[in-house]
């Protein structure tokens, strides 16, 4: 009994503390006079970037199939901004274009113009209907297996985003390939104005903050709820699990559907920021980078993978291309060379360190901290048993 | 469909020229290309088989062995009008410098990024891996500049050498199979027969077992990440004067493909990696001619899912974890 009191109260207090924090998150950009400044950049990436790794965490945290190629979602996410919300498919309908939820300047262009909040909705069920088609084959896989063949998948959908410039329908092809499909609509959310990032990114950082909280509670009751422990079942031990009378295939194509959906919600979210949608953003090294901010943060903890993505965001976003080079350390040594260069291996760098130094993740998941002590605990009670 | 890609392709060549000498020449440089990859899949496999991680690292351990073959060519003075025999010479003293470097440097990245985490959970060493595969990335660019660099073509590989069938055997085919057959003999006869082979295979089995029965693991394993950063280096040797053309990135791509081999052929299997190889490397000489370069990778991964679907062990299986 008290056991269960204790675990209200620190229920609430959890939620209190969270509570605090976004409320923290949400005036950062006030504090920052420039509302053009890097920092606010690097903050918008930070929330594409934490429902990115929310939505992987959901496949390779809780329910352990490891996916190399989440980069697909991304790609479609932005895709469904490019075909739905510019002038790709321009002669549509006589060259008046359709125009769905949209005012202003989206509303007199031609090709289709749709409201973001559909672009949204229309990424993630192209994304899940995607994740379940990638889901199917790696059923009767095992370990690593699975990775390689969702590799494949990312590969496959990267390279057909590059050639997608030579698939043709009629007048229309598939993608622009490298040179991008831009400019795309910036978002219109009804009730308020129309977001523009040639004079302000506090709109899409609080855009982007909105649709993490959404992704952070869908996360969370995703996880307390029976699918939730059906994923984490399977996880643990999938002979078992299914003995249990979990049902297998279904528990694992709803991990990678809904994953899926919500990397297209925040691939939708960060193509119409990035505002060009160019196959060049959906290759490998973008999955590899989601999946160390899942990793480094804690693997299957919630907090942990949104703390993840926000240091690799800033680490890539703003600690390499701005604070490094202002110090300018390397001329007061001696040595002349531009950090910029040496980005990726600075990167690298910092994931190694700041892996060997915590190995479990930057916070790990609870559940696992209680399986890692396990050992301990189960003597203890066998002990109590025997007395 | 994928699967009557081939056939029909032989047979529509059989009605329309009349011969398959054009598949044959393609099947001989996707034999010889997929030497190449399988020399990396092999450091894939026995790294997998020894500690189940998938080392993302290797691919560019086998970059900075071609780096490395590239810089040697200049210090032993190698140039297009070296005389055969210093050629000869001069190139097994540089596949001996490409191949020590890259062991070493394997062996260092074991020590430094995966020794630590031993004990950690299973998916932080390739993190790890990752990490310092960005490392040796930059490592490149900083070497030879962030395009393409040109190689001497020291062994005129597109040379012709002789003719079996109407299909044209070049010199650089022998090159790569040459070196690659011999080398994975020697591999696979040190791994199936000596004391330490033993020992490898011990390990991969369960380490905890191995280290009761007296067997050094980590001093085994670091074994296994030196032999596959001495094939790593002589695929960079080979690579590099096969394509005549080396970059920072081509580490990136080569360990996508040879990782690809690996598992097609059944990850943890020797011969599996290496018959992966050459069925990627006569897939892609295929796609490239046939189908057009840009979609080579679709095709590669297509049948990888293919496979995977209807073996999921891979092609050679697991009935023996062989090297692990």
């Amino acid at each position: 009994m008290s056991a269960l009191q204790d675990f209200w109260r620190w229920r609430r207090r959890d939620t209190v503390l969270a509570i605090g924090a976004l409320t923290l998150v949400a005036l950062f950009p006030l504090a920052i006079s420039n509302p053009l400044d890097a920092k606010l950049d690097f903050a918008i990436y930070a929330v594409a970037y934490s429902i990115f790794a929310l939505g992987l965490n959901i496949v390779v945290g809780f329910a352990g199939l490891l996916d190399l190629g989440y980069v697909a979602f991304y790609a479609i996410g932005a895709y469904s901004v490019g075909w739905f919300a510019s002038d790709h498919f321009a002669y549509i309908n006589h060259g008046k274009g359709i125009h769905i939820g949209v005012s202003g300047l989206a509303s007199t262009l031609a090709g289709i113009h749709f409201n973001f909040l559909l672009l949204v909705v229309a990424a993630m069920i192209i994304a899940a209907v995607l994740g379940t088609l990638i889901g199917l084959p790696t059923l009767r896989l095992r370990g690593d297996y699975i990775a390689i063949v969702t590799l494949a998948f990312g590969e496959i959908i990267g390279t057909i985003a590059f050639n997608g410039d030579s698939i043709k329908a009629g007048r229309y092809t598939l993608t622009e390939g490298p040179t991008a499909i831009s400019p795309v609509d910036q978002p219109q959310i009804p009730g308020f104005s129309q977001l523009d990032s040639a004079t302000s990114l506090r709109g899409y950082f609080w855009l982007g903050l909105a649709m993490a909280i959404i992704v952070l509670i869908v996360n969370r009751s995703l996880r307390d709820s029976r699918l939730g422990r059906a994923w984490i079942a399977v996880r643990e031990d999938e002979v078992a699990a299914a003995s249990m009378g979990v049902p297998l295939v279904r528990t694992k194509l709803l991990a990678y559907a809904v994953g899926a959906a919500l990397g297209g919600a925040a691939g939708a979210f960060l193509g119409s920021y990035t505002n060009s949608i160019s196959s060049d953003q959906f290759v490998f090294s973008f999955s590899i980078f989601i999946l160390a901010a899942v990793i480094l943060g804690g693997l299957g903890s919630i907090w942990g993978v949104v703390l993840g993505a926000v240091v690799l965001a800033f680490i890539e976003r703003y600690f390499i291309p701005d604070v490094l080079d202002k110090i300018n350390i390397q001329n007061k040594i001696g040595l002349h060379f531009a950090f910029a260069d040496l980005g990726f291996g600075i990167f690298g760098f910092l994931l190694v360190i700041m892996m060997i130094l915590r190995p479990e993740g930057l916070f790990p998941e609870r559940r696992r901290k209680i399986e890692l002590t396990e050992s301990a605990t189960a003597d203890e009670s066998l002990y109590e048993v025997r007395a | 469909m994928l699967l009557a890609l081939p056939v029909r392709y032989v047979i529509g060549d059989l009605v329309t020229k009349g011969s398959l000498v054009s598949l044959g020449n393609i099947f001989v440089a996707g034999i010889s290309n997929g030497a190449i990859w399988a020399l990396v899949a092999l450091g894939y496999t026995l790294v997998y088989g020894i500690i189940e991680l998938i080392n993302f690292a290797h691919g560019d351990v086998f970059m900075i062995g071609s780096f490395a073959s590239y810089g040697f060519f200049g210090t032993v003075g190698l140039t297009l009008a070296t005389g055969a025999l210093g050629l000869v010479g001069g190139l097994v003293l540089t596949l001996l410098v490409a191949m020590l470097t890259c062991g070493a440097l394997n062996v260092m990245i074991e020590r430094v990024a995966y020794r630590p985490l031993r004990n950690a959970p299973k998916l932080a060493p390739l993190i790890t891996a990752v990490g310092f595969s960005f490392i040796l990335e930059d490592v490149g660019q900083l070497w030879l500049g962030g395009s393409q660099h040109g190689v001497p073509d020291l062994i005129r590989g597109q040379a012709h050498l002789f003719t079996v069938f109407g299909i044209s055997i070049d010199r650089e085919d022998v090159l790569a199979v040459g070196v690659t057959i011999p080398l994975v003999i020697l591999l696979t006869g040190f791994v199936a027969r000596s004391r330490l082979g033993k020992a490898m295979r011990a390990t991969a089995q369960d380490p905890e077992a191995a280290r009761l029965m007296g067997i050094n693991v980590d001093g085994t394993i670091s074994l296994t990440f030196l032999i596959g950063g001495l094939l790593a280096g002589a695929g960079g040797l080979v690579y590099a004067l096969y394509q005549t053309n080396i970059w920072y990135f081509q580490g990136f791509r080569a360990g996508l493909i040879a990782f690809t081999a690996a598992v097609m052929g059944g990850i943890g299997n020797l011969r599996g990696a290496v018959l992966g190889g050459f069925i990627i490397g006569i897939i892609q000489q295929l796609s490239d001619n046939r189908i057009g370069a840009e979609w080579t990778p679709v095709i590669v991964f297509s049948y990888l899912i293919l496979i995977m679907t209807f073996r999921p062990q891979g092609l050679l299986g697991e009935e023996i974890r062989e090297a692990g």
